[in-house]
């Protein structure tokens, strides 16, 4: 069947060349220290950062900094998936092997959800790996042993095959590897925590702000620095998690669309 | 191996915005012959290829392969075989390369390793593509279009790149499949590149078709001429002079448009000795020179 010729290609293409670990190894050792980093500052200094944090609160904390510090990973991975074709002027050869481009985009789509959850799992391995022996040894609260931390990690995976299913939509949306990655970049790391903070802020907006990708995230984790002062803050509670996940999937389901009625129908010359 | 389809161009046109880049295509190439797709640079050869492969969408007309478009052959791979531009992921072995087409074309991976044998690539298949020369990435090409075992090649510029000894292997290789019953289009925009290879020849400029049919036809409506040489040059060249055919002095010797029997002839009648004659296959270039040159012209015997 194309369908599962196609997604075993991409598989194939994916551990065939060096990028997959690379990215995996940077975001172990990254999430690994701001849970780290994180889980220090709030054990030590909880008191005079003036912040009063309910004890189970610390530990989804320090463990969803693989979402929180890492979704930009799986989504440059799944948008790479579509614009390094483009850039090496492989498309060609992929529509010659499966000329029915929509099962090619199918494959991408999950490929990208099945490695977005590998890097939830390897992301966790770094916040949980590491921020968990911090917070023994400052004699907090690990949680390992509730049932409400580990659906917590479940979801922390699940938001990370998401994010990765966005990427593949945004790069169909934006073929142009550097376009795609400077469009990624610019509104994760700097358009959307202005917006959200804008949000919290500016009456009317908040309603808006909780429909942001990157807020519908937080919402399906239900753990990160946004959320858990949000009842410091007035304004409209957070979507519930289940929300949160079909708004990060209606997002990938709209750049995915609107691409595949666009870029991905051009011409190949 | 599939059996050799026939490819047919159907009124096969492509506008892009006002610019017309191929307009009205109509030729068949048939199974069991090397046909060359011949052309200058930016003639439409290319984009004919693609639209051939479903790649890039026809503006009108059809171009299809044993009666059906590209998207509507069943495992596409094992019947049409393409290299197009050489170009892959340059942190892909050649192997790995080869083994992400056939999974996602459906092909067994046992071929991987026979198509790298058949290329010559074998000795470097596993080295990043990246650290590949020119020459190697048209095998490496080569080696995808052929790993479906495919009844029909269709090559793109397939000998650019290559050394002498590869062209005088793929000449042969190409040869040899066609014998098997295949069908190979091969594109080129020298003919002389291609000249020893093909059996037919569609030739296009522009956009539009100039010329179809067998080489043989193409070469008998050229002027044949001959080069030819004499220890008493000047001797020789009176001699052909003075029968109305003025030879041109080049670095082989003398260059006349006259077939060599004659010029034989007319030294022999001379008494002139000869060190060389040899038929010059520059009537043919020129004629294909003309042909791509002159928009109303047609060659003598084409079926354009």
């Amino acid at each position: 069947m194309s369908f599962v010729n196609a997604l075993s290609a991409e598989f194939g293409k994916i551990f065939s060349t060096r990028l997959w670990w690379v990215l995996a190894i940077i975001l172990f050792g990254y999430v690994g220290i701001a849970a780290v980093g994180i889980g220090f500052a709030l054990t030590l200094t909880p008191e005079e950062a003036g912040v009063q944090l309910p004890d189970d609160f610390l530990a989804p904390l320090v463990y969803s900094m693989t979402t929180a510090t890492g979704y930009v990973f799986p989504i440059i991975f799944g948008a790479l998936s579509i614009t390094a074709e483009v850039r090496h002027r492989t498309l060609g050869t992929v529509f010659l092997a499966t000329p029915h481009r929509a099962v090619v985009l199918a494959a991408k789509a999950a490929a990208g959800l099945l490695m977005g959850a590998l890097y939830g799992v390897v992301g966790l391995l770094g916040s949980v790996g590491a921020g968990a022996p911090v917070l023994a040894a400052n004699g907090q609260q690990t949680l390992l042993d509730d049932g409400d931390t580990w659906l917590l990690l479940g979801r922390i995976v699940l938001a990370m095959a998401l994010w990765g299913l966005v990427g593949v939509g945004l790069g169909v949306l934006i073929p142009s590897q550097i376009g795609s990655i400077i469009t990624i970049l610019a509104f994760t790391q700097f358009v959307e925590p202005l917006l959200r903070t804008a949000a919290a802020f500016v009456e009317g907006l908040a309603e808006v702000g909780r429909f942001l990708p990157g807020a519908a995230g937080d919402a399906l984790v239900g753990a990160s620095f946004f959320t858990v002062f949000a009842g410091a803050t007035a304004g409209p509670a957070p979507l519930e998690w289940w929300q949160g996940g079909l708004v990060l999937a209606a997002y990938a389901v709209l750049f995915g669309a609107i691409g595949a009625v666009t870029t991905w129908r051009r011409d190949v010359t | 191996m599939t059996t050799g389809q026939t490819l047919v161009f159907d009124g096969v046109t492509k506008r892009f915005g006002a610019v017309a880049a191929v307009s009205d295509l109509d030729f068949t190439v048939e199974p069991g012959r090397v046909t060359g797709f011949l052309g200058p640079n930016g003639a439409g050869k290319t984009t004919s290829l693609r639209m051939l492969l479903g790649l890039v969408g026809t503006t009108s007309g059809r171009a299809t392969i044993g009666g059906k478009v590209y998207a509507d052959i069943p495992h596409p791979m094992r019947s049409v075989g393409a290299s197009l531009e050489a170009s892959f992921h340059p942190g892909r072995s050649g192997r790995a390369h080869l083994a992400v087409v056939a999974r996602a074309a459906g092909i067994p991976q046992a071929r991987v390793g026979a198509v790298l044998e058949q290329t010559g690539m074998s000795p470097y298949a596993d080295r990043r593509v990246g650290g590949y020369s020119l020459g190697m990435r048209q095998r490496l090409g080569l080696a995808t279009a052929l790993l479906g075992d495919p009844g029909v090649l269709v090559l793109d510029e397939p000998i650019n790149g290559l050394d002498p000894e590869g062209i005088r292997w793929i000449r042969s290789f190409l040869r040899a499949l066609a014998d098997e019953g295949r069908t190979i289009l091969v594109s080129s925009h020298l003919l002389s590149e291609v000249r020893q290879t093909v059996d037919d020849v569609v030739v296009i400029a522009g956009g539009k078709l100039r010329y179809v049919g067998a080489l043989a036809a193409l070469e008998g409506a050229a002027t044949t001429g001959s080069v030819v040489d004499s220890p008493d040059r000047a001797a020789l060249a009176a001699a052909l002079t003075t029968a109305g055919h003025a030879p041109q002095t080049t670095a082989e010797g003398l260059t006349v448009a006259l077939e060599p029997i004659e010029v034989g002839r007319l030294a022999l009648a001379a008494g002139v000795p000869l060190s060389a004659l040899a038929a010059s296959g520059a009537g043919l270039e020129d004629e294909f020179l003309a042909l791509v040159a002159d928009p109303d012209r047609g060659a003598e015997g084409g079926r354009a």
